[in-house]
């Protein structure tokens, strides 16, 4: 296999502590060396004066419809679009049709990108048949097929004694569990943040408690099992804190945010427009701060996107019937450059790690790092450059985004993986 | 994007006082024997009901009529709506038969706002979900208007149902914009703390003898039980801490009205010998109805 020398980037690699101007060397799919002044006869050069050299950025929350949800996102286009926003591996929610719930699901998914994916692609698994609450799903045979983890995201176990069972089947297995946390009965029937916002355009309301006391009790549960749990999108201020507190008490509890979550609040919908409609809902400004200081603080450990397409059809409507989700990997880096590090809230290297080491601890991947031998995936990004969002050049198959047209100061600028070039910025 | 009318809220106090004002000119017209104008010939507007409706409908159908436009009323049932055909085809095909105003009513919040974003036409919302019904806040200032000098100072007690009323939106906003004291009561299931951000002048209280107190004007809210998804509160009990009866009107001003957006439920929100009141409104502001939404379409088609 061909040989790769970025020259001349600013390495940023958390897990080995390196930031400075280096050369950095992949070879048969690997980092083969991270120096200064290295050479290789023969090894295609990729010129990074001026960029960031980043390990490979994991999303760990992606949705990419396939199967059975192809209109809206294939693996392929969903892999595309990832490499676009800098990513080079993706974790896939199980909510396909049918749900990933057994080894056969994740053995085609993994065969599917196998065959058709640009970036790494790595599945999750339901945590209970269908998703449905209720039995648990086939996971030690998934876990074999390759999940990472388990999460029924979307359709949250409302019932604590299966959320119970699982975390103590996952627990076995050194298995995370994600959960996308939300009492669906007291979100029932609500389109955006329960607050002043949605009392004013005569909204049903999702308040913080339906997430609070979601995050609470599987928190207590975690304590109780010993599992690894991990809150999947956190978006309030309550949340925030109460994992701060689990983290205090030793607890195996980790979290992730949106970019959407740290970048806007319900005030910034644009009325009745869905693509601002998705869940957790854009909260209100205290929940935005919290959400930051927590990416400050490292109670944060990961920025995942929950990218989620819908065909425009669907977004198409009356803002009540519209289905929940935006598309987010493209946007992703941009915002977080913007909203986090411009801003002055994090230095480049905190933000390296919500990209790659915070994920890859939390999934147990070899991954995120530019230590010798390690996968030969990586960022390549800028920190200045000025951009602006077109929504329909996606890579994405929807356009479900309240970015469109935002303009951004740096992003992606090529993506690695397997020490190949699989998505290079234009122009 | 064409001017329509799709709240009270983005309308500017002026914009508002001129259409009160015009609305007041077309009062006399509704008791004269002759009376149909020819301001709206030739123009033709489409009332597209996709929930039931009788007062509202009607209203504008009339004030359409007595201005000299043509009409077509379309209720959703029986129409392609039911067909399955998305909102924005409906409005689409309706948009291209070129009528030059659509009047809406739509049980989804929003609606409205969202297809003037995407229809090169002026759409007037008679009703929007729980948000706004501009044309019934307007109505009912003019109605306050024709037993106060002025909106201002006036202390106006909205009763019932606030969370879910799209009428008390409107108001809300309205009142305030003219410097009113507005007291929204309901219990706390249906009357969220936010509301008190709603706009300035506002508040809340859950007694409705606080409510009453010295009121200028208690405007009756319908307890809208199709648009509770749970119970707010316990069976039975609600006439018995929230409907208006005769023995409150007391502690009012002595010249207080009684107000209803109507259809009035006898016996839930109000007695029946609160609606049979000699102060109760409720048909002026039935009356007022036309007058109002004729200077609203004069303002947004004429």
């Amino acid at each position: 296999m061909a040989a790769l020398l970025i020259q001349n980037g600013r390495v940023i690699d958390p897990a080995s502590g390196r930031d400075g101007v280096a050369d950095v060397l992949l070879e048969d799919g690997r980092v083969a060396a991270v120096g200064a002044g290295l050479s290789r006869l023969g090894a295609e050069v990729f010129d990074a004066s001026g960029l960031v050299v980043a390990p490979g950025f994991i999303d760990m929350h992606v949705h990419l419809r396939e199967p059975g949800i192809e209109h809206a996102e294939t693996i392929e286009s969903g892999s595309r679009a990832a490499a676009a926003g800098g990513y080079t591996s993706i974790c896939a929610m199980p909510n396909t049709i049918p749900v990933n719930d057994s080894a056969t699901v994740t053995n085609y998914i993994v065969e599917r990108a196998r065959r058709s994916a640009v970036v790494n692609v790595f599945p999750i698994g339901a945590i209970t048949k269908n998703s449905a609450g209720e039995e648990l799903a086939a996971i030690g045979s998934m876990i074999a097929a390759g999940v990472v983890a388990i999460s029924d995201d979307g359709k949250p176990v409302m019932n604590a004694r299966v959320m119970r069972r699982a975390m103590e089947f996952a627990r076995s297995f050194d298995l995370p569990v994600i959960d996308h946390c939300e009492d669906l009965h007291l979100s029932a029937g609500g389109d955006m943040h329960e607050g002043l916002e949605s009392t004013r355009l005569g909204l049903r309301g999702i308040p913080a408690s339906s997430e609070d006391v979601m995050v609470a009790r599987d928190i207590l549960l975690a304590q109780a099992t010993g599992a690894r749990f991990h809150v999947a999108h956190l978006s309030t201020r309550n949340a925030v804190a109460m994992v701060a507190y689990a983290r205090r008490q030793g607890l195996p509890v980790s979290c992730e945010a949106t970019p959407h979550h740290f970048a806007l609040t319900d005030r910034d919908m644009a009325p009745y427009d869905s693509n601002y409609k998705m869940k957790p809902p854009l909260r209100e400004g205290a929940d935005t701060t919290a959400v930051i200081e927590g990416i400050v603080s490292g109670v944060i450990d990961a920025i995942a996107t929950d990218h989620a397409p819908h065909p425009g059809s669907e977004k198409m409507q009356e803002f009540e019937r519209c289905p929940f989700g935006i598309i987010g990997l493209e946007t992703a880096l941009g915002l977080a450059l913007e909203r986090l590090v411009h801003s002055g809230r994090i230095g480049l290297g905190r933000l390296v790690e919500l990209f790659t080491t915070g994920p890859a601890r939390i999934l147990r991947l070899e991954r995120g790092t530019l230590g010798v031998g390690a996968p030969g995936d990586v960022t390549i990004f800028g920190t200045d450059f000025e951009w602006t969002y077109d929504v329909n050049q996606s890579f994405s198959k929807s356009r479900n985004t309240p970015f469109h047209g935002a303009k951004f100061r740096g992003g992606p600028v090529a993506t690695v993986v397997g020490g190949a070039v699989v998505w290079r910025r234009e122009g | 994007m064409p001017a329509g009318l799709l709240g009270i809220e983005e309308l500017e106090r002026q914009e508002i006082e001129a259409i009160l004002a015009r609305a007041k000119d077309f009062q006399p017209i509704q008791t004269q024997a002759q009376k149909k104008l020819d301001t709206l010939r030739g123009k033709m507007l489409v009332n597209l009901f996709f929930e039931a409706s009788t007062r509202t409908r009607t209203s504008f159908e009339i004030a359409a009529k007595r201005l000299g436009a043509d009409t077509v009323s379309i209720t959703a049932a029986g129409s392609s709506v039911s067909k399955g055909e998305s909102l924005v085809d409906t409005l689409n095909t309706l948009a291209a038969m070129r009528p030059d105003c659509i009047v809406m009513r739509h049980a989804a919040s929003g609606a409205p706002h969202f297809l003037a974003r995407h229809l090169a036409i002026p759409i007037i919302n008679a009703g929007d979900g729980t948000h706004e019904h501009p044309t019934q806040a307007l109505l009912d200032a003019r109605t306050i208007l024709d037993h106060r000098p002025g909106l201002e100072g006036l202390r106006v007690a909205i009763i019932g149902d606030i969370a879910h009323s799209r009428v008390a939106r409107s108001n809300v906003h309205l009142l305030s914009k003219f410097g009113a004291q507005i007291v929204l009561c309901g219990p706390a299931s249906l009357l969220p703390a936010e509301l008190g951000c709603l706009a300035p002048g506002v508040h809340l209280t859950f007694d409705i003898r606080e409510a009453i107190a010295d009121a200028d004007v208690i405007m009756m809210l319908r307890v809208q039980l199709e648009r509770q998804h749970e119970a707010a509160f316990p069976a039975g009990e609600y006439f018995q801490f929230y409907g208006l009866r005769l023995e409150h009107l007391a502690l009012a001003k002595p010249d207080a009205i009684v107000m209803h957006p109507g259809p009035i439920n006898r016996g839930r929100e109000l007695s029946s010998d609160v609606a049979d009141f000699q102060r109760s409104v409720i048909l002026n502001q039935v009356e007022n109805g036309i007058a109002v939404r004729m200077a609203v379409l004069e303002r947004v088609i004429g």
